[in-house]
Order: C-alpha cells, then sequence, then structure tokens
C-alpha cells in the first residue's frame, strides 16, 4: 500500500502557484487517512459483535431449548437406574430411641361419591348407612339425590370397609388413596406426638400435616425428600414412657390427683427419655380443643410443658446452692430462721405454724424452712438471685422441640422487690413449667453446667455454660440426698439408687387473686444416683389429696414422693441401672457333671 | 471384484441392521423388566410399612401387658426390679447334661429353634430390655 503523504509535493506547488492556501490540502489528506483508520476499526468491531452475538444466541439458545424440552416432556420416573433408599411415604416415621416405632403411615383409602353417576342413590345411602352406623340417611339421600356433584362421604376407611362398599356395587361411590397417620402405641407419649391431620385434599391423594408436639414442630423435616425417607429418633424409650405413664395413672388414681404430670430427663445430655401429662388423648383420634373454659381441663392440655405452676419448696436448692458457690455460706453454717419472719408488711411463716429456730444450711432444706431461705436470698441480694434463675432458664420459655413449648412461658414477676426476692426463695411468684424445673435440677446434677431440654437423641451435646461451680453443685446434691434420708422426702427413698430430691407444696392461685386453702400442686424434683447423678425425675401432681395416718394430707412428701419412688423402682432397671448394694451376692460355681464338688485346701 | 466388494458390504450392512434390531429389543425388554421390578420393589416396601405397623400395633406396651396378666398363671411375669441385677457368676446354672446317648440321630431335632416360622426375622429391638 502506497502512503499518501500529507503535503505532496506536487500538489503544494500547483497550490501556491495559484495562490490557494496548502494547508487545505494537508487537512484534506488528513481526513482521508482518518476515514481509513476508522474504516478499519468499524470492520473489526462488527467481527467482534457478530462473535458475540453468536455466543450469547448460542447460551440462550440452549437455555431456552432446554427449558422448551422440559416444558414438554413427559415426567418419568428414572426406569433403569435405582438409587437404595426409596422413599414410599410422604412423611416420615417417627421412632423412639432404639428404634421403635411411634408413628408411621398406612395406606388408606378415603371414600367419596359423584351422586350424578349413581344409579340408585337411596339405596346406597341405605348401604352407606348400614356399614357406618355414624353417618346421617337423611343428610347423605338428600346429598345423592340433589345437584351436587361431589360429596365426600369418608376420610380414612379400612380394607373390609372398603370391600363392603364394593359390594354395594354403585357405580358413583368411588375411592381415593389416602396416607394415614398411625399411633401404634395409642395413648403413649400422645403429647410429644401431637397428631397429625389432612391439611390439602384432593381425590388423588391428600397432605398429612402435623398439628401439635414433635409433628408440628417437625413437620417440614419430615416431609422432607431430602432425608430420604429417614425416621426422625426422638430420645424417648417406648419402654419407660409406658412404665411411666402407668405408674403416673395409677399414682393419679390413689392420690386423687386431677392431674399429674412426670418427667425422666438425662443429667449429661437433656434428652428426655419420657415424659407424661395425665390425662391424656389417643392421638389417631385427637379431641377437638375446647372452646371455653380453662384450657388446662381439656386433655390436650400437656402440664409437663404447658403448665405453669408455682413450684414450692422445690425451688429452694437454687438460693442455697448459689450462697454455697458465692462462698456466702457453707453447708454447717448457722441461720437465724425465728418464724414468723416479718418484711416491709408481710409476714413469712413455716409450714404449719413450725418454728425451727437457728438451723444450719444444710438443715433448711432438709426442714424445708422458708424463713431459713429467705435468709439466705437475702444474703445474695435480689440482683443476683435474679441473675442466676436467669442462667437457669427461668425466664424464658424451654428450647424443647415441640409446638407448643413458646407457651410454656413462665410467669416472672416485672418488679423484684424484697418481698418478690423472698417468695422466689421458697418457690412463690415465679410460675414455670415442671420441665423448667428438671432443666434447672439438671444443671445443677450437671456439676452446674447448663443443661437445655432436648427431644431429639444422639444430637451433639450443647456445651452449657457453667452457672455454678462444680463442688457447689456437688453440695447441692448431698443436701438433697439429705432430704431423702431424713426429711420431708422420706417416702420417696428407693434401696440401692439413692435418691436425692426436694418436695415442693405449692398452693394453687385462684383465678381472681389469692390462693385456694384446699388446692395444691405438689411436686417432687429428684436426681439419682445421688453419688453419681444421671437421671433427673420430676413429678407433680395436680390437686392430690390422700387420707394418711393423720387425717387428709396433700404435701408431697405423702403424695408426690411416694409415686416418685414408684417411678424409680419401676424405671431405673429398665434404664439398666445397677443398684448400689452394701452386700454383695455370693458367687455361684457352676456344678460340674458328675456331681461332684471340687473342695481344695 | 467389485461386486464381490458390494455383496459383503451389503451383506455386513444387513448383519448390522439386524443386530441392531435384535440389541434395541433386548433394551427394551431389559427395561421394561427392570420398572416391573422397581414395581415390585416398591410394593413390597409398602408391605414392609404396613408389616412394621402392624408389628408396632401388636407390640405396643398395653396389649403386651393384658397378655402378661392373662398369662399370669403360666409365665408368673412381674416388672422388671432392681434385685435382679447379677453377674454371670452369681447364676446358679443347672447342671450340664449327660453326654447324648446317640450321636446323629437327635443332632438336627436338639436344635435350639430361635423362633417358630412365620414369625418376624429378630430385629435389634427386640433384644433390647
Amino acid at each position: 500500500m502506497i502512503r499518501t503523504p500529507l503535503r505532496p509535493l506536487a500538489r503544494i506547488l500547483r497550490a501556491r502557484e495559484t495562490g490557494e492556501n496548502p494547508d487545505a490540502i494537508e487537512a484534506e489528506n488528513r481526513a482521508q487517512r482518518h476515514a481509513a483508520i476508522q474504516e478499519r476499526a468499524r470492520g473489526s468491531a462488527r467481527t467482534r459483535l457478530f462473535f458475540m452475538s453468536c455466543a450469547f444466541a448460542l447460551a440462550f439458545g440452549t437455555v431456552g431449548a432446554k427449558m422448551g424440552v422440559l416444558a414438554a416432556s413427559q415426567p418419568s420416573e428414572p426406569r433403569v437406574q435405582t438409587t437404595g433408599a426409596q422413599i414410599i411415604s410422604q412423611r416420615a416415621d417417627i421412632t423412639d430411641r432404639q428404634g421403635r416405632v411411634l408413628a408411621t403411615n398406612l395406606l388408606t383409602h378415603s371414600l367419596y361419591a359423584h351422586p350424578q353417576q349413581m344409579v340408585e342413590p337411596e339405596r346406597a345411602a341405605r348401604e352407606l348407612v348400614r356399614i357406618f352406623p355414624d353417618l346421617e340417611i337423611e343428610r347423605l339421600q338428600k346429598d345423592f339425590t340433589g345437584k351436587r356433584t361431589f360429596v365426600w362421604i369418608k376420610k380414612k376407611i379400612s380394607p373390609e370397609q372398603m370391600q363392603a362398599v364394593h359390594d354395594i356395587g354403585e357405580p358413583g361411590l368411588l375411592f381415593g388413596p389416602r396416607e394415614m397417620r398411625l399411633y401404634p402405641n395409642g395413648h403413649i407419649a400422645a403429647h410429644i406426638l401431637g397428631g397429625a391431620t389432612f391439611g390439602k385434599e384432593d381425590v388423588a391423594s391428600a397432605e398429612v400435616v402435623g398439628v401439635a408436639g414433635v409433628e408440628k414442630a417437625f413437620d417440614h423435616w419430615l416431609r422432607d425428600p431430602a432425608n430420604d425417607g429417614a425416621p426422625l429418633a426422638l430420645s424417648l424409650d417406648l419402654t419407660v414412657q409406658a412404665a411411666m405413664e402407668e405408674v403416673l395413672g395409677n399414682g393419679m388414681k390413689v392420690m386423687n390427683a386431677k392431674g399429674a404430670t412426670g418427667i425422666l430427663m438425662e443429667v449429661k445430655t437433656g434428652e428426655i427419655l419420657a415424659m407424661a401429662s395425665l390425662p391424656d388423648f389417643d392421638p389417631n383420634d385427637r379431641p377437638r380443643p375446647l372452646l371455653k373454659g380453662d384450657p388446662s381441663d381439656s386433655p390436650l392440655f400437656n402440664r409437663a410443658v404447658q403448665g405453669q405452676y408455682e413450684l414450692g419448696s422445690t425451688f429452694k436448692i437454687f438460693p442455697v446452692a448459689q450462697a454455697i458457690d458465692l462462698k456466702l455460706v457453707s453447708p454447717a453454717t448457722m441461720i437465724n430462721a425465728k418464724a414468723p419472719m416479718k418484711i416491709g408488711k408481710y409476714l413469712i411463716n413455716e409450714f404449719r405454724g413450725h418454728n425451727y429456730g437457728t438451723l444450719s444450711v444444710t438443715d433448711i432444706i432438709v426442714k424445708s424452712s422458708n424463713v431459713g431461705t429467705v435468709r439466705v436470698a437475702q444474703l445474695l441480694g435480689a440482683e443476683r438471685q435474679r441473675d442466676f434463675l436467669q442462667k437457669l432458664g427461668f425466664f424464658e420459655p424451654t428450647p424443647i422441640e415441640m409446638s407448643e413449648a413458646p407457651t410454656g412461658k413462665p410467669l416472672v414477676p416485672k418488679r423484684w422487690p424484697a418481698v418478690t426476692s423472698a417468695t422466689v426463695a421458697f418457690g412463690h411468684g415465679l410460675a414455670a413449667s415442671p420441665l423448667h424445673l428438671a432443666a434447672a435440677y439438671a444443671t445443677v446434677a450437671n456439676g452446674g453446667k447448663r443443661v437445655m431440654p432436648t427431644l431429639i437423641h444422639d444430637r451433639r451435646p450443647r456445651g452449657g455454660e457453667q452457672v455454678l461451680s462444680p463442688e457447689a453443685a456437688q453440695i447441692a446434691v448431698q443436701m438433697l440426698r439429705q432430704v431423702v434420708v431424713r426429711g420431708s422426702g422420706r417416702s420417696a427413698n428407693v434401696e440401692g439408687y439413692e435418691v436425692a430430691g426436694k418436695t415442693g407444696t405449692a398452693d394453687k392461685p385462684r383465678p381472681t387473686g389469692g390462693y385456694y386453702g384446699n388446692k395444691v400442686v405438689s411436686t417432687f424434683a429428684s436426681v439419682f444416683p445421688a453419688s453419681d447423678p444421671q437421671y433427673v425425675l420430676v413429678l407433680s401432681l395436680d390437686e392430690p389429696s390422700t387420707i394418711g395416718p393423720g387425717g387428709e394430707s396433700r404435701t408431697a412428701g405423702a403424695t408426690s414422693a411416694p409415686v416418685a419412688a414408684e417411678v424409680i423402682r419401676r424405671v431405673a432397671p429398665l434404664l439398666g441401672l445397677r443398684p448400689a448394694t452394701e452386700s454383695q451376692l455370693p458367687m455361684v460355681e457352676r456344678p460340674l457333671p458328675d456331681g461332684l464338688k471340687l473342695v481344695s485346701n | 471384484m467389485r461386486s464381490v466388494l458390494y455383496l459383503l458390504t451389503a451383506l455386513s450392512v444387513m448383519g448390522l441392521a439386524f443386530w441392531a434390531y435384535r440389541e434395541n429389543y433386548r433394551t427394551q425388554a431389559a427395561i421394561s423388566e427392570m420398572s416391573d421390578i422397581q414395581r415390585q420393589i416398591g410394593r413390597l416396601r409398602e408391605d414392609l410399612g404396613v408389616l412394621r405397623a402392624e408389628w408396632a400395633y401388636l407390640n405396643r406396651p398395653e396389649r403386651l401387658r393384658q397378655l402378661v396378666d392373662l398369662n399370669f398363671e403360666r409365665l408368673k411375669l412381674v416388672p422388671f426390679g432392681s434385685d435382679q441385677f447379677v453377674d454371670v457368676g452369681q447364676v446358679a446354672f443347672p447342671a450340664p447334661r449327660s453326654p447324648e446317648p446317640a450321636p446323629g440321630s437327635a443332632a438336627d431335632a436338639d436344635l435350639p429353634v430361635e423362633r417358630p416360622a412365620g414369625f418376624p426375622p429378630r430385629r435389634p429391638q427386640e433384644s433390647t430390655p
């Protein structure tokens, strides 16, 4: 290519001769050169743009084509390759810690009708009522002969009933497959499991939705296909739960109580082995919630989690343990516990008007002295006392995995004057659920490390906060042991299991204010075995009364403590806990086949 | 020479077509057999679920308790107590039986039958207390 000079000499000379401006020639040539450069740049940009647009078209074309294919193709199961586990039900099973089924699914059928397709609607209605006596014949006949085109008849029917309906031979009666939630153990662990019902319903299928308890709390998890149908393993033990419910039911009858609740918890992990609340219900046929009146009268009410009770003297161990932790007192420190004691305008009295005089700190717990506990709480001060109870979890709902957990928020006094501080020290004025108490006792039994109650088995232990020094916690457990050895909890002593516990009898508050004189909640909170605490049992009876040698009695020592002893007697061997025996059984030698005994000297 | 080549090519094409035809049908048969098996597996799993539910229902503590009460005369079962923990050395075993009289005749009959025929297979949770 020949490059044109900007000022070609020939043209310049000619221009000079004609008197033109030679700069115009230069400008013209420069413009030509720039035009050429521009043309080249435009060409290369066009190629680039072309390739870019090709790439974009290809990318979007691929995505679009794939979307079109997905939209247009029929869905089909993979037929050639298989995976190990296949999900057959839409909701995973729930098992106990040993894999025993607590909730599972069963395929059944629902029954519906297309009245317009019916041949003999009157006869069909008559026959249906013969099979299902709970249906109303007038209503069915009205539905079948009217203008309706679709009628649900039954949501769940058994195979026998289905065959009977088949035998009617009516083409307008149709069946839809249904997956039904089944609780094979009936009443056992009813409150924990909750129950399930149908959500969105269709002819071909229905959604099973949890309505309460674990079923509701883990609704998404149970329905999540990513779990590959793995069951939800709860920390419950079915055998222990059944034994506890049986003993609790009998205890409730013997003690003439209105309700009862029991919680058995592992100290180290906070896993709940058994939790019962009586009266209970059958989750297969969950009753309707009460629309009026006190919700706690309904069998649906879970006393262990939702109940808010003033738990009485069982609280006394907390200020005492804290005072020992802060080295304000030792178990042998003598405290003036002369009753009555005056705080402001309020008088604090002992149970049945006792006056204990001066007591050691251990004896305050053993004799359950209100005044002594208040004195110890006064050493602490309201601020520290409140702080400690907060650390034990008495100010917020328990973190247990049930849908009812948030409703069990403790009733905590808003202000904390001296008199509140005093009454809270012996368990009045602060209402918490028995589960709160169990978690707090587990914390004390766990060497002062905070324990969170859980219903899920084998989850990694959540490292708890140290709220109490291990030494103070151990002393507290030993004091609780003294209560059972020589104090108010003597009736809870079980040979070999070193039960340590505290009784608590609290008057029930009237809904109108004040307290009932003859209605109590008696609680026994215990830890066993005392030398190496492994389990916590909290047992609470609602309005118990028993006729003892000294007349009618409502104290926890006479009502809930013996029931708790029976629970421990039944349950501890099931947990594989060996009794600590003083005398060892003799070893027996295996007899020889010839009946001779080897003797040596 | 050329016609032989044509003939051979034609024959090999026919052979390959025949082979492809057979392979196609064999694949189809395998796939349908596979889906048949899948369906069977699904049905068996469903049955297994039902059996498990039934097993759990029959073993519910309430029913076991009733059965224990019904058969108390024969079995004399009472709740497991704390006095039942002993070491193996503390158990007075019965004396071992004298050697078998005729080896061979009773060998098969004396084998302990773990479960009668027709029972569901032993599952780990059953052996726990």
